[in-house]
């Protein structure tokens, strides 16, 4: 296995962006900005990957605009993954693996507030039988809080304190467009949102983008003093089917840590859009009460659909460049009720333990 | 660090229809997967991940439908990946699960790729008004009609060689047990009496719209040794342009010259039309074949209407293009592309049944999308490569 860091990330989330759908003006600056991370131009790229999802923008084919931002020519070898950020990463993780290229600039963007986010993610789920009945994302979560309260796994005060540590540590995010913190005892005291969430419990519906940039060996040491390395990458999938699956355990989660390997990992940005989501993750991905989780505030205060995921990858990623920690970790997830789930790995130094 | 060998050792694909009404979205994509697993002599317990391709989501109208599908595909469990690069997607979504072996990642994938369009309709799914954008409503024959156009008025092509490609295309089908249109009797004249939809493109010079799937089974040197008939990757290539730049030549795209230029090179191929033994290229109307001839370098600028008109690429040409039947015979479009590259594999294996070209050893497939802006190729052979 070849040794791969990330050393670019830029970021843009906001409450509602005010722009077009195909969010190609949110991509240039971001595409500007690692190039003055890396100290790059367009040609230094060797591969690029994006993620997105055509639901989102209400039109078919709504990526290839996107390929706009990257400029004309010379034509680029690119491709597109209809998910997460996260995901087009390991696409262009494996293209360097394979040795076809040294360098990899990833990117995703979405405009959520186009629509009734929640509506539109009931069109994830199997169309003949369930779609018709339109369960939206935040019942299906509060099924799956209420299933983990029922089971004892966790309790409503456990999930205040995650939206409390979350919505305090976002004040030092920017980015962050729901923040400050209270007391458990307040957060419990406000009402209902979707019976056992309070709004508190999900995260904002947030437009936004990200772009990640990935490189082998001296070229990434060339970039940055501490490149990021991934140690470990590694992803899977459970049944989406709601009613055969213990919502209260994430099996692809728990797979996906255990061949990246979670030894070590000081931080953890977990991508869990719902409070009692990043209970289950905890549980799943091994990570001890010593763990730093989502120091950036996490997908409680953000969630920018398609960027969230990778934005984790590079909040972890930038913990490594500052020097804050040796071992990281990034979390992306897709599907209701974490269905499907990655894992990333990263560290101040390469090994080869990479793959899975 | 040089890529790992990989082969296709097992190739499925469904009987394609306008309407596969007996099947459910899994089970069209099963159809495929069971005929590639078999055909690979595997069960879907032994594959390490499986890799999804398919266009637009709003044709079936599931928003990444790969989700609800995965416990269906055997992926519960494993990997999954979801590919879409607008029509190039089947050759895209092939080449990443090439990708998945040749990076050393993983050994046996499994990749599927397809379009049920009777279940949504893909002309609404193409005509969406969105905010800050002129509607077109022209459908993809409208886009396109005025490429061909430029390009007859360019190389002084006789008005009847995309008849010829078509009427070549549908009789390759009627040996294609799997093609959709198994149209009898199509003839030159035939198409030319055809009716004019796009001018200059007729009827017979379209391709239909089909449900249908294709699967694909790739493999390691060490697994790949065990197939009695492995097809070897030989070179791969992808390339992407914007969709606005003054100066892009839509006829005669530079991404589609790139790409040729760089999956020769991959490839050790130095004259293509003398090397390649069958060429599985993305037609979907008629034109498009002596246009894509001249652009991957089987014939120089402006002959390539001479190279179809001359009867090369027919099935006993020299040069046999689309011998399945091509694009313009059955179109799932999200399987499109990969149907180029497994009857590519098929034909270098010896399995293409009565469309085999006579001792075919190394073959093209070929797959494009967008406003002829992205492009999928790969070369297959029928020894390791040695490069």
């Amino acid at each position: 296995m070849r040794d791969v860091a990330v050393v670019g990330f830029a970021q843009r989330q906001m409450k509602e962006f005010d722009g077009s759908p195909t969010c190609v003006e949110l991509l240039v600056p971001l595409f500007k900005e690692c190039y003055e991370q890396t100290g790059w131009t367009r040609k230094d790229i060797g591969f690029w990957c994006s993620g997105s999802s055509d639901y989102l923008a209400g039109r078919s084919f709504s990526f290839v605009q996107a390929v706009d931002a990257i400029g004309v020519t010379p034509p680029v070898n690119e491709s597109h993954v209809e998910m997460d950020l996260a995901w087009a990463m390991y696409e262009a993780w494996i293209k360097i693996q394979t040795g076809e290229v040294d360098t990899a600039l990833v990117y995703a963007f979405r405009k959520s507030s186009a629509g009734v986010l929640r509506r539109t993610l009931a069109l994830q789920l199997e169309p003949y039988m369930m779609t018709p009945l339109w369960p939206d994302t935040v019942s299906l979560a509060g099924l799956q809080a209420r299933a983990g309260l029922d089971a004892g796994a966790w309790d409503e005060a456990a999930m205040a304190e995650v939206v409390n540590r979350s919505l305090t540590d976002a004040e030092k995010n920017e980015y962050a467009i729901r923040k400050g913190g209270s007391s458990v005892e307040e957060l419990l005291a406000r009402p209902m949102y979707a019976d056992p969430l309070r709004k508190h419990d999900c995260a904002p519906v947030t437009d936004g983008a990200a772009a990640i940039v990935l490189a082998a060996g001296d070229r990434a040491r060339d970039v940055r003093e501490r490149p990021a390395w991934i140690t470990g990458l590694s992803h899977y999938i459970d049944p989406m089917s709601m009613g055969t699956r213990d919502l209260t355990r994430s099996p692809s989660a728990a797979a996906a840590a255990k061949a990246a390997g979670t030894d070590g990992v000081e931080v953890a940005e977990l991508h869990a859009p719902f409070s009692h989501q990043e209970l289950i993750l905890r549980r799943e991905l091994g990570l001890g009460a010593d763990v730093a989780i989502n120091p950036s505030g996490g997908a409680l205060a953000s969630n920018p659909m398609f960027s969230s995921g990778g934005i984790r990858v590079g909040e972890a990623a930038r913990k490594i460049w500052s020097g804050d920690a040796a071992t990281t970790l990034g979390h992306a997830t897709s599907g209701p009720a974490l269905q499907q789930n990655l894992v990333c790995v990263l560290a101040d130094a390469p090994n080869s333990k990479v793959g899975a | 660090m040089a890529k790992q060998p990989a082969a296709v050792i097992g190739i499925g694909q469904t009987h394609h229809r306008a309407k596969r009404e007996d099947v459910s979205m899994a089970g069209l994509c099963r159809e495929a997967m069971d005929r590639a697993l078999e055909d690979a002599g595997m069960t879907l317990d032994e594959i390490d991940a499986i890799v999804v391709g398919k266009a637009p989501d709003l044709f079936e109208g599931v928003m990444m439908p790969e989700l609800f599908l995965a416990e269906a595909l055997g992926a519960a469990g494993k990997p999954l990946l979801r590919v879409h690069t607008a029509g190039s997607v089947g050759g895209s979504t092939a080449i990443v699960a090439a990708s998945l072996v040749q990076s050393g990642v993983h050994k046996k994938v499994l990749t599927v790729a397809y379009e049920k369009q009777s279940e949504s309709n893909a002309m609404w799914a193409l005509s969406v008004p969105v905010p800050f954008n002129m509607p077109v409503h022209a459908g993809a024959g409208g886009y396109f009609a005025p490429h061909v156009r430029s390009y007859i008025r360019r190389s002084g092509a006789p008005t009847h060689v995309g008849a010829i490609v078509a009427a070549k295309d549908r009789n390759n089908a009627l040996k294609n047990p799997y093609a959709h249109l198994h149209n009898e009797g199509t003839t030159v004249e035939s198409v030319m009496a055809s009716q004019m939809l796009w001018d200059p493109i007729r009827y017979d010079e379209t391709c239909p719209s089909s449900d249908g799937a294709c699967a694909l089974v790739i493999a390691a040197e060490d697994v790949a040794a065990a197939s009695p008939n492995p097809a070897w990757i030989h070179g791969t290539i992808m390339r992407s342009e914007a969709t606005s730049g003054a100066e892009r030549d839509q006829v005669n795209p530079q991404a589609s010259r790139d790409a040729a230029a760089a999956l020769w090179k991959q490839a050790g191929i130095t004259s293509p039309i003398d090397e390649i033994d069958a060429a599985e290229i993305y037609v979907p109307f008629s034109w498009f074949e002596p246009m894509w001839l001249e652009s991957l370098g089987f014939a120089e600028e402006g002959a390539g209407w001479k190279l179809t008109e001359s009867g090369a690429t027919a099935l006993d040409g020299r040069m046999p293009v689309n011998c399945s039947g091509g694009v313009l015979s059955s179109n799932p479009i999200g399987a499109s592309g990969m149907l180029r590259f497994g009857e590519a594999a098929l034909q270098v294996r010896g399995l293409a049944g009565e469309h085999q070209v006579d001792g075919a050893r190394k073959a093209l497939g070929h797959a494009y999308g967008g406003g002829s802006q992205f492009f999928a190729m790969w070369v297959v052979g029928s020894e390791k490569p040695t490069n």
